[in-house]
């Protein structure tokens, strides 16, 4: 077992722990993008999160719009942030929202003012932030004090055999230790989601999981499909992996919870978990930039991302961990992994020896190391959105 | 232990899969059963690439195919030991 139990991170206000101490710059909508992409170019260690939508949404679809929005300002790897919105109202509400978790936030509206104005304030403000947030120092913190995500993409075999267990050997280890965990993927549980239930803590909480499901079944696959998602579902990439079937698919994605630990709850999209230490399932899309920009949303600061074929995402505020057990990827694409466990096929690494070795990775991720897709560059900001706009 | 050419996630599977490159028809590939690490030999029937799937039984249309102890589908055309198992002769049975 890793035995080191402690990491170097950021306590925040509300005592929640960061591993990065970005001065984000984020639009309420899509025509405040280039407001704040100008202000994030004036001013050096803040960062921009452009994204397509925030006009004319309502109803769920608006609630997981500011829920996105307010949990990213919010997510301890935020020191704090500048949020610019074409009209005050909406903007303040995330403002308003950020600020409950007692860190530095400021809204500034377009309307009556115009873009330059508006970035030159916005400027000076973020300029202020940024002295701050830079004067805040890493501390030790317990490893319990780590959310960490997964999400796995570019799944193939080498996943469920390899990648994907060694998140659930992780999980195994560190669950019982007191940190959150959260996996989700609705749809690439088809197949397996009857295995998934029993893995709740309750018949209750099983029960909400089915429920969320088969709304997933009956609102999104039902309602949209055309012939069937054999297209979409497995990928092209996870059909060139080897992968047949979304039930073959979905049983390598459950490896990824380990083999003993129980979820306490479901969450909705970019929900942030409410029931302390343990591991949570979140309602969310498989499309790997969305599922990890939800679950940033929720407050995790560390994701691990076991991936077959490659997948390169990254995400501007979370640290996304690579893993592969693929030596074919582990030749041809190497730049985009951090963790590599080839050697579970070869037979020469123990899952048990590949979990502490994702378990290292996590520590050095958490201290400051930046990750393969870090260094890269990927920043890949997506809102999920539900439904077509008003 | 010598390093497999294919691994089987649980005793009662009938398909494993390939985990190197470059395997070929008529090669005899090292087996290995990761729930228990028992082994076996047997021969592919034609070059399949890593990360894909053989047939570890003689299976028939319509037999389901398992995999981590699972129902994963079921066979689209029949199925010789050491085939090539993939999207030509298995079909999820969801969609």
């Amino acid at each position: 077992m890793s035995t080191q139990q402690t990491f170097m991170g950021y306590r925040r206000e509300n005592g929640r722990v960061g591993v990065r101490n970005y001065v984000a710059i984020l639009p309420l909508d899509d025509i405040s993008n280039a407001a704040c992409e100008a202000v994030a170019n004036n001013i050096q260690g803040t960062i921009g999160l452009p994204h397509a939508y925030g006009r004319l949404q309502f109803g769920e679809d608006l609630d997981l719009h500011f829920r996105t929005m307010i949990g990213t300002g919010s997510n301890p790897n935020v020191a704090a942030c500048v949020v610019i919105g074409i009209e005050p109202i909406w903007t303040q509400k995330v403002v308003d929202g950020i600020a409950a978790t007692g860190k530095p936030v400021a809204g500034f509206a377009i309307e009556k003012n115009g873009d330059i104005s508006t970035i030159a304030e916005a400027s000076r403000k973020a300029k202020e932030f940024v002295h701050w947030a830079t004067e805040q120092q890493r501390e030790e913190c317990d490893i319990s004090d780590l959310w960490i995500s997964t999400k796995c993409g570019e799944s193939d075999t080498t996943s469920g055999i390899g990648s994907n267990p060694t998140v659930g050997n992780m999980y195994d280890k560190l669950i019982p230790k007191g940190i959150c965990g959260v996996f989700g993927e609705t749809s690439e549980l088809t197949g397996a989601e009857h295995l998934c239930a029993k893995r709740a803590i309750s018949p209750e909480i099983g029960e909400k999981f089915m429920k969320t499901f088969q709304a997933y079944q009956d609102d999104v696959i039902e309602a949209h499909k055309t012939t069937d998602l054999s297209d979409s579902q497995p990928t092209k990439g996870n059909i060139e992996g080897g992968l047949s079937t979304i039930e073959e698919k979905a049983f390598g994605n459950l490896e990824k919870i380990g083999k003993n630990v129980s979820f306490i709850d479901v969450l909705g999209p970019a929900e942030e978990p409410e029931k302390g230490p343990g591991l949570y399932f979140m309602d969310s899309s498989s499309a790997a930039a969305e599922c990890v920009t939800l679950m940033a949303a929720g407050g995790f600061v560390v994701h691990a991302f076991p991936t077959g074929q490659g997948n390169i995402i990254g995400n501007p505020i979370l640290p996304v961990v690579k893993i592969t057990a693929n030596p074919r990827t582990m030749r041809t694409m190497s730049e985009h992994i951090d963790v590599d466990v080839t050697g579970i096929l070869t037979r020469e690494l123990t899952m048990d020896q590949a979990g502490d070795k994702l378990i290292d990775m996590i520590i050095k991720t958490s201290n400051g190391r930046m990750t393969a897709a870090e260094a890269l560059g990927h920043k890949e900001f997506v809102m999920t959105k539900l439904y077509r706009s008003a | 232990m010598a390093i497999p050419q294919l691994l089987v996630h649980d005793k009662s599977d009938n398909v494993g899969v390939v985990v190197v490159e470059n395997l070929k028809a008529g090669d005899e590939m090292f087996c290995v059963v990761t729930e228990d690490n028992s082994d076996f030999t047997m021969v592919a029937r034609q070059d399949v690439p890593i990360g894909h799937k053989v047939a570890l039984a003689d299976l028939k249309e319509g037999d389901t195919i398992v995999k981590y102890g699972e129902d994963i589908g079921r066979v689209i055309a029949p199925l010789a030991t050491g085939d090539h198992v993939h999207v030509h002769n298995l079909k999820t049975k969801r969609w």
